[in-house]
């Protein structure tokens, strides 16, 4: 298959400027010094955007987090950049009562991020500051994370919308959505898949009726774009992954793009923070092996940094010396400085597979109840696990992936495992189930318990229902798990981010649609995922000549994830594209993996969740 | 056809003519005797009002009521109502076509132009109580202003009567009596009044502060007792009781003339021609005097009144509407006799080529031969400054004529003038009677000339007007028809149906259409049914939802919002519906509507936990209700408020019983059996025990030796013997109790292997104490185990004994270079492995 030349790259440098200038914008619709006020969260993000000095130069003075206190400085203006919540509201309401109980007069502008939400305004009215803020919109979209990631970096969506259905975040998507067909024209074929999904996908279509602009665009760059709902495979982020980038995510954290190395890694003794993206070559060359495979490549290059050294002892001219140090040297620094914290790295997470007691059996039980075997020994492994009170959210992703690939536990495994988690964890974890239960992640087998049940709970779990799909069946129909041994060291197979266990579902579906799949099968597997499945090709409006098929664009695929993706699928997705001569681009609402999500869920009843 | 010339009249260097627009309609002619009527009419060939003028006739005991009447240009009636209110002061068109009626009292009433009342306002409290004297309306920076004086001699200013704001103008020191004249004279941002008292002149703002002006005139002047003020409030006239007039500039600076009219009569009406000239009017006579004390006079059979225009005058009267104005250059150029511009000459070329088919027209052509494009660009030009369509057109004959000499002229001018001039012609038709001239339609442009006939209802030539000229639909064509369809939507005798229907099937889905506006307009007209029907078209929920939410139909509205899912709108919806229904139907409502429900829930989990409960409660959802008493009891835990928390804890029980949920409530009830063990421990143990869970409590029991109160709990709470067993050894091998461990593990069959034995030894740093209990695991994990304490040489023998390579390859990978030793043993033992498969396979 003929690789994708380098045309066929979208430049996703074009929103970074449109970030950075909206950034600006907002910057400055607040004249002269100010103090800028930011939730923590979105520090990282307008890292990636724009840095401190950008900041300073358009009037930032002193920057604080948002925190419960008013920070303290004397500034007569202050502008908060913040996400539209409720809770921001308040604690912004509470700062500026107590400025003015202070006697402080200043002048606030509250930036909001994506959009304002009429909700903030009604909270800033009922808290009786509403006159004292000025509200501005900053409309920052899909942030580059990468050069084939874009973010929204909105990780709370997965549970305002899964969990308690709220649905405003979905008209950012919306948005962000439009936004790109600005930019890299009109997508000409789109695959949709999940509730989530279709709404966006309804009102992206409105909004283009409205505008007018439905017709496909000859000039498109994309060539396909498939919005997937989270929620159509949630096996996926509960498995551990086994690629190097997704484990990195899920010992160290990688957030928007940074990841921060500990002493025991760096081997200094400061922290590092480090970018982890296509510019690093040593991580762009490791980040989708199988970890097995990357300790080699990473020995042969440090040989290969040390005998560069050594060529610069050698040299006795002193033309060839300047030659050396302007050239060479620097990038061998640069490589040998990444090299040392990979190596860290890999060590880390390597030494945590054994030093662990269990860590072990626990990837032979989480492969075990993939394959839907054993599960009386996997049960036991669960309750030994929590008898020994192992890490709550590493033991609830097996619990979840038990019931997940058994379409919930039969009614007294259910009861046990719970009662089991309580002990060791608490009662008030009683809340973190019920989350749990309302998403299906950890759910009871349907017995005649229904009539027991109250009318809102029987309508939530009738949904549930629809999207406890028979994932043994899908397994089964698409070969989602491989009965061969899968080469994990030159992979040709896209269950090797899971050491050939298991083939991410989305991954297949994405694979099946785009290969044309007889459409009897895609059909028969489709009806057993949750949320319609819709397909459209737009017509081409009259424009321009060149049939579209034939261009490099048309190969190219953004898949947006509605709810998160892992690392995991996004290596899956690229070992796809290699093999198939495809370039898949990826948009999520936020980088995910089992620890977050299992983490987004635990509600101990203390913090205000 | 006389010629061109024969109505123009010399003045000076130049020349005016006054030329017929229109003979009157009838009905005009019927009614409108001038001498009885107070009469407006507006400029670019607006409408005209009339009233009768009650000073003017003596008012008859019980006679009717005066009758408002409005007429196009032409004298076609086109409204007429009677006027129930107080006597009328004045009339006057505002510059959106809206008649301006002033009462004595100062209220001023609007009404559109076919009589239906807009708005009332009043001119503020001295006017109520002393009354109108007099009262001008004049063209200021930002509208129609309208200015008045009072009784009291007060000057009032309001700069845009569609936002009054009233301003009282300085006053005049020791002013008794009314002032002899005044006028108001606008400039870009402000307007000054300018009053004259006797002699002397002021020029008043609204700060407060007036300005002292003296005149010099050739011959003194007892008092100035009339003032007029050009078009464009550059130029101003001032008549003198001596009969003198004063022209000059509006700032007084600069003087034309003074011109001695002879007549001490005060004229009736002191009008501007254009920038040109001014017209007084007196009795059967108008005398036009220029800038250089140059003069015409007119004389008039019946009476007239002036209109002033941009480039001209209007003079209307009984029986015709006539239009004076100066000759326009480029048209005299043309048609003076014995022009010798390149234009006349053109034009004389064309008509003896057309005409006479002489070859005169070659020796024309010949002699401009190098001015012919001017000669095109004047022929152009003139066709525009005419009137009669004929000579438009042997104008445009003559340039389109010359244009045949010229190989790179442009188009454009030609084909626009063609255009614009069938656009004028068709206004100027007296079916619609807008007899607007080419430089006042580029004065007061396309858009609002299109604005004018929707305001006729003219739609169909509107919408043919912008087809024509081909301009964007949403500026053109969209816009006049959703004025049609709001005006539709008025027509109280057509069935909401019927006009629903046509609306649509004209409307259709042209871009630019708002059908919100529309139905807010039908709204308006107490047609909330049709409004329904019309927003059903509206493809923006954003404009559909706050119309349906003002008719207070609050459920659609809401449905309409989610469909759109914006969620802003929701919450508008939600809100409003929260303050307007009783808190039971609203819960009702919200319950009917998840998404909208689960949207509130949000908002209330932050701002209004009370409301939440109340919505969990409607809904009969006994699960939630005891999730959030669960939530409560947590931070009444950290809180360290136990009596609180237990009882939050029994409600949540009582909800999950309610809710069906057995499990739940049996956890509920032993969480609060355990919170009351915690703190009756607590306050005998002096240690704290509170929201552990059971595992750390009984790991904390046993850890302080209360072995009694462990097993205790461990029975009350069904502890399974394989934790209890876990805790135990944990605890016992953080306490180091080594010896104690042991018993343990002998004390009866360990539940849960001996693996975890050695995991806690190891764990507490005692290898020996780990060794021990290796034997006891089963063979098969042992080398595991051995590994996992570091015991290398140990977990080979194991290794070797369970006779697996596996296990022994392990072993050597962990043996590193270091241990040569135990690698080399490791090599013996897996040559003797093979041997003795090779012996038993042999």
């Amino acid at each position: 298959m003929a690789a994708i030349s380098s045309e066929g790259d979208l430049d996703f440098n074009q929103l970074k400027v449109l970030a950075r200038d909206e950034l600006i914008r907002t910057l400055e619709s607040m004249p002269d010094s100010k103090d800028l006020v930011i939730e923590p969260k979105l520090m990282k993000i307008l890292d990636r955007i724009a840095g401190a000095q950008l900041l300073r130069n358009h009037g930032a003075s002193k920057i604080f987090k948002l925190e419960l206190n008013s920070p303290k400085t004397d500034s007569g203006q202050r502008m908060y950049i913040c996400r539209p919540t409720a809770e921001n509201m308040k604690v912004i309401a509470d700062h500026i009562k107590s400025d003015k109980q202070g006697g402080k007069k200043t002048s606030y502008t509250v930036a909001l991020i994506p959009k304002k939400m009429y909700i903030c305004e009604v909270i800033m009215e009922e808290e009786g500051v509403y006159g004292d803020v000025t509200f501005e919109e900053c409309k920052l979209g899909l942030i580059p994370l990468d050069n084939d990631i874009l973010s929204l970096e909105l990780p709370e969506f997965f549970k305002s919308f899964y969990l308690h259905g709220d649905q405003s975040w979905i008209s950012p998507i919306v948005n962000s959505l439009i936004n790109l067909q600005v930019i890299f024209h009109k997508i000409p074929n789109i695959s949709s898949q999940g509730r989530c999904a279709k709404m966006v996908l309804e009102m992206t279509k409105t909004i283009e009726n409205l505008q007018g602009g439905v017709l496909g665009d000859p000039d498109h760059q994309i060539g396909h774009l498939f919005l997937i709902d989270r929620e159509v495979d949630m096996v996926t982020p509960l498995c551990t992954q086994t690629t190097y980038e997704g484990l990195v995510d899920e010992t160290f954290g990688i957030n928007c793009g940074y990841c921060e190395f500990g002493k025991d890694v760096t081997g200094t003794d400061k922290n590092i923070k480090l970018l982890l993206n296509y510019e690093d070559d040593v991580f762009e060359e490791i980040r989708n092996r199988h970890i097995t495979n990357v300790f080699s490549f990473l020995k042969a290059q440090a040989q290969h940094v040390q005998s560069g050294y050594m060529k610069g002892k050698n040299i006795t001219q002193i033309g060839q010396m300047k030659d050396f140090v302007s050239n060479e040297l620097k990038d061998l620094k640069q490589q040998s400085k990444s090299l040392t914290i990979h190596i860290g790295a890999s060590e880390k997470i390597l030494q945590q597979t054994t030093n662990e007691p269990d860590s072990k059996e626990h990837l032979q039980t989480e492969h075990a109840i993939l394959e839907g075997i054993g599960y009386k020994d996997s049960f036991s492994f669960i309750e030994e696990k929590l008898d020994r009170q192992a890490s709550a959210s590493k033991t609830l992703r097996l619990m979840c992936l038990l019931s997940l690939t058994s379409n919930g536990l039969p009614s007294k495994d259910f009861k046990t495992l719970q009662s089991h988690f309580l002990q060791s964890y608490g009662y008030e974890h009683l809340l973190t189930l019920n989350n749990l239960r309302l998403c299906g992640l950890f759910t009871e087998q349907q017995s005649t318990e229904v009539s027991k049940l109250s009318m809102s709970d029987v309508q939530k779990l009738a949904d549930k229902a629809l999207k406890r799909t028979a994932f043994r069946a899908i397994c089964k129909k698409w070969n989602l798990i491989p009965k061969d041994n899968v080469q994990l060291q030159n992979p040709s197979d896209m269950s090797y981010v899971f050491s050939g266990v298991y083939t991410p579902l989305i991954c297949k579906l994405i694979e099946q649609t785009l290969m044309k799949s007889p459409s009897s099968t895609l059909e028969e597997v489709v009806k057993l995922l949750p949320g319609d499945n819709c397909t459209f090709t737009r017509t081409m409006s009259a424009k321009g000549k060149g049939s579209g098929a034939a261009k490099s664009s048309s190969k190219v695929v953004l898949v947006y994830f509605l709810g998160g993706c892992t690392f995991a699928e996004i290596a899956a997705l690229r070992l796809l594209g290699a093999m198939k001569g495809y370039k898949f681009m990826f948009a999520t609402t936020s980088i995910m993996n089992g620890n977050t999500l299992i983490d987004s869920m635990i509600d101990n009843g203390k913090g205000k969740s | 056809m006389g010629h061109v010339t024969a109505d123009w009249n010399p003045m000076g260097e130049v020349y005016f003519r006054k030329s017929e627009l229109y003979s009157m309609d009838r009905k005009w002619q019927e009614v409108a005797d001038l001498k009885k009527f107070k009469i407006a009419a507006a400029p670019y060939g607006g409408p005209i009002a009339l009233i009768r003028d009650d000073s003017k006739i003596m008012q008859v005991k019980g006679g009717a009521r005066p009758i408002v009447y409005i007429f196009t240009s032409v004298g076609v009636q086109v409204a007429s109502f009677s006027w129930k209110s107080l006597r009328v002061i004045h009339l006057a068109w505002t510059n959106t076509e809206d008649l301006m009626i002033i009462q004595e009292d100062g209220t001023v009433h609007l009404y559109d132009m076919l009589g239906s009342h807009k708005k009332t306002f009043t001119m503020g409290q001295d006017a109520k109580e002393t009354k109108i004297l007099e009262c001008k309306t004049f063209r200021s920076f930002s509208g129609t202003g309208l200015a008045i004086l009072t009784g009291s001699f007060r000057l009032f200013v309001v700069n845009n009567v569609e936002e009054p704001r009233l301003r009282r103008m300085a006053e005049v020191p020791g002013i008794e009596a009314a002032p002899s004249s005044w006028c108001v004279i606008s400039s870009e941002r402000q307007s000054h009044v300018l009053l004259a008292k006797e002699n002397q002149l002021y020029l008043l703002d609204h700060g407060g502060h007036y300005q002292e002006l003296t005149l010099e005139l050739d011959t003194p002047v007892n008092a100035f007792i009339e003032m007029s003020v050009s078009f464009d409030h550059r130029f101003l006239a001032l008549f003198a009781d001596t009969g003198v007039f004063w022209v000059g500039s509006s700032d007084l600076k600069k003087k034309h003339c003074e011109f001695d009219t002879k007549s001490k009569t005060r004229p009736k009406q002191l009008t501007w021609c254009g920038g040109g000239a001014i017209v007084a009017y007196w009795e059967n006579m108008l005398v036009m005097i220029g800038p250089d004390k140059d003069w015409v006079k007119y004389n008039v059979d019946s009476d007239v009144h002036l209109v002033a225009e941009y480039d001209g005058l209007r003079i209307i009267g009984t029986q015709t509407h006539e239009m004076l104005q100066r000759v326009p250059t480029v048209v005299e150029d043309i048609f003076k006799i014995g022009s010798m511009a390149p234009g006349a000459m053109l034009y004389e070329a064309s008509r003896e080529f057309h005409e006479k088919k002489s070859e005169k027209a070659d020796e024309y052509i010949r002699m401009i031969q190098d001015q012919l494009p001017r000669a095109v660009q004047q022929c152009i030009q003139a066709a525009g400054a005419e009137y009669e369509p004929a000579t438009q057109r042997m104008l445009l004959r003559a340039a389109s004529f010359g244009k045949c000499f010229l190989s790179n002229m442009k188009p454009d001018m030609f084909v626009n003038m063609c255009q614009m001039l069938r656009v004028l012609n068709a206004v100027r038709d007296y079916r619609v009677g807008i007899p607007i001239t080419y430089e006042q339609l580029k004065h007061l442009t396309l858009p609002v000339l299109i604005d004018r006939l929707i305001l006729r209802r003219n739609w169909c030539l509107a919408v043919r007007i912008c087809k024509y000229l081909k301009l964007p639909e949403t500026e053109g064509e969209s816009r006049i028809l959703g004025h049609w369809a709001c005006y539709k939507v008025q027509q109280t005798h057509v069935a909401d149906d019927q006009i629903a229907r046509a609306i649509q099937s004209k409307l259709g889905d042209t871009p630019g259409i708002s059908y919100s506006e529309i139905a807010s307009k039908a709204w308006e007209c107490g047609r909330a049914g049709l409004a329904v029907k019309l927003l059903e078209y509206e493809p923006k929920a954003a404009e559909q939802v706050p119309l349906l939410m003002k008719m207070d139909h609050d459920d659609v509205a809401l449905s309409k919002a989610i469909e759109s899912g914006d969620t802003d709108l929701v919450f508008l919806v939600i809100l409003s519906m929260k303050d307007k229904k009783k808190l039971g139907d609203f819960l009702m409502t919200l319950r009917n509507q998840p998404v909208a429900q689960s949207l509130y829930m949000q908002y209330c989990r932050q701002q209004n936990p009370d409301m939440l409960e109340n919505l969990y409660e409607q809904v009969d959802d006994y699960l939630e209700m005891a999730n959030i008493k669960v939530s409560n009891s947590c931070v009444y835990g950290s809180e360290k408020n136990v009596k609180t928390q237990i009882d939050m804890l029994h409600v949540a029980q009582e909800n999950y019983k309610k809710g069906n949920n057995e499990f739940a409530t049996k956890m509920t009830e032993e969480q609060i059996k355990l919170l009351t063990y915690q703190r009756n421990m607590e306050a005998d143990l002096k240690q704290p025990y509170l929201n552990l869970s059971i595992h750390d409590t009984i790991l904390e029991l046993l850890l302080t030796n209360r072995t009694k109160l462990a097993e205790q709990l461990r029975k009350e709470f069904k502890v399974p013997d394989k934790r209890f067993w876990r805790i135990k050894i944990e605890a016992l091998s953080e306490n180091r109790d080594w010896i104690e461990l042991e018993k343990f593990s002998k004390s009866k069959k360990s539940p849960i292997g001996f693996e975890p034995f050695v995991e806690v030894c190891y764990k507490y740093g005692n290898l020996t104490e780990a060794n021990k209990y290796v034997p006891k695991v089963p063979a098969e994990n042992r080398v595991r185990m051995y590994l996992r304490i570091g015991v290398l040489e140990q977990a080979a023998e194991a290794a070797f004994q369970i006779k697996s390579e596996d296990d022994l390859n392990l072993v050597l990978m962990k043996c590193g270079v270091q241990n040569k030793q135990l690698a080399a043993k490791i090599g013996t033992m897996k040559s003797q492995l093979g041997k003795n498969k090779n012996t038993n396979m042999g």
